[in-house]
Parts: structure tokens; sequence; C-alpha cells
């Protein structure tokens, strides 16, 4: 056969952190601060519902876009926390929050239309605005203000051909969120360049400090966002494989169309459970909340002892720590480490190319494990300070 | 703070207090201090092991005893209550509402010892009308923790 595969395909890069869970899953012995989910299992009153929608038989297709009862729910919940002003028409259960991501580029991207995708960032965007026809136009976020988006740097990504922006607070990789008052300009910039927001606000549970604010709760913006969010983080349920996205209706009308070609609907099972985390789960959620923020103090002082630079991460459950007084490449820095200390990190270079000079370091896990995990760092920077 | 210390004190008592300090974003003397005077006021009023039994070869008997009492004019239940749990065998005693009075939970080697304990030490009490013995048979869950071994099953690496 001459020409098997799609070229637009093949010419995109596999994922880093792939790459790198190749090399960890031949390493029986190692430990790992790299995973990207939270390790409490889901709320026992969770996963009850969905036991009892099996019980009770509940196993055949929901509506395409998902239970009304559930999109009710979402709405309700997104009133409730993040004073967002949505009705169930409005509303698309998916697959996780990275089917929305999908769907939602292949709605309203035309050739040629820009996306700025604001990096570092979660692995997906980038392939996603590839694969739906559009140009990732990539926007290097700096240490320096924090990985916070400024309206600076949108200025210099910016061109006539710009459709979408698409940004992530509380982010993956950095932990860094935004406040409303710097979220502000950026919602004025994006209304006057008419532009249209895909808000990845899956970790919108997980701020220590202050509370998640949502880009399309600003005046003028709902119109022009679409907001990602689900399950898997707040009540950690990753392996249940549910999200959902906000929108305009006419956007939520062409992304139900993909996604009932495509998909059908979303688990029944997990969509019964759904419910009972939008309606019930509010202590558990605060419970694992602090639990992490116990956590992350924990790692921000060990990380200020070993002398390791890291910016004050206030989201998600994700350190960003830099390595650049190593001399070492990202990839370099966390392959020795694997090597040397059996403890896989996941290189800052896997979430774009301004990660670079980071590595990400998981905070979902005990107390017990982060210790041992972070006397291997300690270690090994020590060993690596003593050679130069 | 000291709630926050309690709680997590209560799930690992060994917990190390620099740790306790980091987590909470406080530092080491003020919560040496805090927990000192915590033991002190009794808030704090012991460091036990969790320990599955089942696991090790010793045989153990747990039994679970309804205590039904009339209380003494002017003392109430306590003065009964003090005389059961002086007994160095009995590891717990609760005042309960509903069809009984004291909650008493004794663990022995052998069912004879606690059948023992049962007629010649609580039924013979002069403000004991009865008693009922519930033996365990397996504990699953003890302080808010799962005996069985957790499992971290999830992939090493993820986005």
């Amino acid at each position: 056969m001459k020409n098997l595969l799609s070229d637009k395909i093949v010419n995109i890069a596999p994922s880093g952190i792939r790459k790198f869970f190749d090399i960890v899953s031949e390493m029986p012995e190692a430990i790992s601060l790299g995973v990207g989910e939270p390790d409490f299992d889901t709320p026992w009153k969770i996963r009850e519902e969905g036991i009892y929608s099996l019980e009770r038989g509940r196993t055949f297709y929901t509506s395409n876009s998902g239970l009304v009862e559930l999109r009710q729910a979402i709405c309700d919940y997104s009133r409730r926390k993040y004073n967002l002003d949505y009705n169930e028409k409005e509303c698309l259960v998916t697959i996780g929050g990275s089917e929305a991501i999908d769907i939602a580029f292949r709605a309203i991207l035309n050739p040629g239309d820009e996306v700025i995708v604001v990096q570092p960032c979660f692995v997906s965007y980038a392939p996603c605005v590839i694969l739906a026809g559009g140009t990732p136009v990539y926007l290097n976020l700096s240490v320096e203000n924090g990985f916070k988006l400024t309206v600076e740097e949108l200025e210099m990504a910016v061109t006539d051909k710009t459709k979408a922006i698409i940004m992530a607070y509380p982010n993956n990789p950095t932990g860094a969120i935004m406040t409303k008052e710097e979220l502000e300009p950026i919602a004025d910039f994006i209304k006057e360049k008419d532009l249209v927001v895909l808000s990845d606000e899956i970790y919108s549970e997980l701020t220590y400090g202050c509370d998640h604010t949502s880009i399309a709760s600003f005046p003028g913006m709902k119109e022009r966002s679409i907001v990602i969010n689900g399950f898997s983080k707040a009540f950690a349920m990753t392996g249940w494989r549910l999200g959902y996205a906000l929108g305009p209706e006419e956007v939520m009308e062409q992304m139900t169309k993909i996604h009932q070609f495509a998909i059908m609907a979303a688990p029944t099972t997990s969509q019964y459970a759904a419910i009972q985390a939008m309606t019930d789960c509010d202590k558990e959620v605060e419970e694992m909340k602090e639990s992490y923020n116990q956590r992350r103090r924990y790692l921000i002082k060990a990380f200020e002892r070993m002398g390791l630079e890291c910016f004050e991460a206030k989201g998600a459950f994700y350190m960003f720590p830099s390595i650049k007084e190593f001399g070492l490449t990202s990839e370099e820095f966390a392959t020795k480490l694997l090597e040397e200390e059996e403890l896989a990190v996941v290189p800052g270079s896997a979430f774009g190319e301004c990660g670079e000079g980071f590595i990400r370091i998981s905070y979902a896990y005990s107390i017990n494990e982060l210790k041992e995990a972070l006397s291997r760092i300690e270690r090994f920077i020590t060993r690596l300070r003593e050679k130069k | 703070m000291r709630t926050a210390i309690l709680k997590l004190m209560e799930k690992n008592s060994r917990i190390d207090f620099q740790d306790v300090a980091d987590m909470l974003d406080t530092d080491l003397e003020t919560v040496k201090k805090t927990v000192k005077e915590m033991e002190d006021e009794h808030i704090i009023c012991g460091y036990h092991t969790l320990i599955n039994w089942d696991k090790e070869e010793e045989e153990r008997v747990t039994a679970m005893i309804e205590v039904r009492i009339t209380p003494q004019r002017g003392r109430g239940f306590d003065k009964i209550a003090e005389r059961i749990y002086n007994y160095p065998e009995v590891k717990t005693v609760y005042l309960m509402s509903g069809t009984y009075d004291l909650m008493v939970i004794l663990e022995e080697k052998t069912l004879k010892e606690i059948s023992h304990f049962t007629s010649n030490r609580l039924a013979v009490i002069d403000s004991v009308i009865g008693t009922t013995t519930h033996f365990v048979l397996k504990k699953y869950k003890d302080h808010g923790t799962i005996l069985a071994e957790p499992v971290d099953e999830r992939m090493a690496v993820t986005p």
C-alpha cells in the first residue's frame, strides 16, 4: 500500500509524557511523582450511586448531550460555585474534559484560523487544534510573571487570523492560578479583539487561599467563552471518563453534532454517579483540597531547604521547580533522576518549549511517599552540585 | 491550629512534627508547644498503634458486651462504669443511649476468659441487671483505617 497513513497525523509528535512513561514502566522498583490524577479514591457515595444505577439496570444510552438531570445539576453547581449562568441547553456532557477540548476546536475552527495556545500547558491542546484544521500559535509564559498570562504577551501573539485562545487556570503543569483582578484585563482584551476563549477549568476546585474565578463570568464573556470542566480532578473520578463543556447554545449544538456522530453519549453509569458529585459532595471535596494544600506547603518548605528554586504554586496539585542551575535539559535531568534514584518526574519540556528548565512534580501522593521522593531528589541534586 | 494538628495526629501519631509544621505553614516550636499543651490538658490522652492482630499468629478474641444497669442515686452511671473500666482487660467503655446502658469492649486470648469475665466480674456487680455478649468475627475497619493493605494502581506517569 502506497499511502497507508494520514500525513496530518503522522506529523504530530507523540506526547513527551508517553515517551517517559514507556521508560518508567520498564522499572518496576521506581517510585513516581509523575501522576496527573488524584491519589484519593472516588468518594464512596459517588461510587455507590454508580453501583446503584447498574443494579437498577440503567445500562441504556442517554441522550446525546447527557442526562438532563445531570446537565441541570452541572448548571446549578456552576452557578453556585463560579457565578456562571448556563441552562441545560448550553451544557454538553463529554468523555472527560479531553473530548470537550477536541470537539470545541472542531466546532469553531475553519482552515487557517489561528489559536493562541498558552504554554506550558496540558499536552493535547495543540494537537487538537491541528486535527481540527487550525494553526496553533504558541504563547510562552514566563516564570517571572508566575506563569500568569498578561495582555502584553497576548498583544504579541495575536494576528488578524487569530480566532481563539486556549488557556487553563489553575494550571497543569505549573500550578499557577489567576485571580479575578488578573483575569479582568485578559477578558477585556478578548472582547476587544473579538476572540473566542476555551477555558480549561478542570482544576477549578483546587485553588489554595482564594476561590476560582471563571473568565466566562465577566460581563460580555459568556457568548465568546467555552468553559471546559469535569469530574476527574475535584472528585477523583479520572477513570469514569466524564467531563463537560459550557458555552453558547449555537456552539453547543455543533459540538453535540460531532459528539453524537463520534461518541453517541457519555457512559450512563458515570453520569448517574456524577449527579451525586454535583449535588452532595462539597464536604468530601473540601477535605481532599485541605489535604492537597498541606502537601503543597510541605513541598514548598522542602524545596526551600534544598535551595531548589520554585515559585509558589497556588492551584491544582503540581509544583514546577526550576532545574536551570544544573545545566541539564529537563529531559536529561528527569532521565538521570530516574536512572540514579529510581524516581520519575515529568520533564517540563513535555508541556511546551517554555517548560524547558523545569520539572513537574505532582503531589497527589501521601506525605510518606513525598518524603521518600524528596530525599531522593535531595541526594540527586546534592551530587549534581558537588560535581560542578 | 489545634484541630488541624489533632486531625493529622489522629491518622498518624508518629508523624514528624517538622512535617506537621510544614504542612500547616507554621514552625516546629509552635507545633511542639501546642502538642505539649494538649497532652497536659489531656486532650491528647495517649499514643496507640493500630494493629491487625489477625495477621499476627497470636489468637485474640474481641467481645462487645451490652450491659444494662440501674443507676445509683446521686452518682448516676459513672460509679458503675468506673468499677468496670478499671479492669485492665477492658479496652473501651461507653455510656449509650437506647436499649442498654454501657458498651464494654473486651480483648482476651480465649472465649473462656471472656465468659469468665462476664459471669464473675460483670454480672455480679449489684447494679448490673443483665448482659449480652457479642463476639467480633472479623475486623474490616478500625479507627477510620481499612485494615486491608492499600495499593496504588495508578499508572506511573500520566499527563
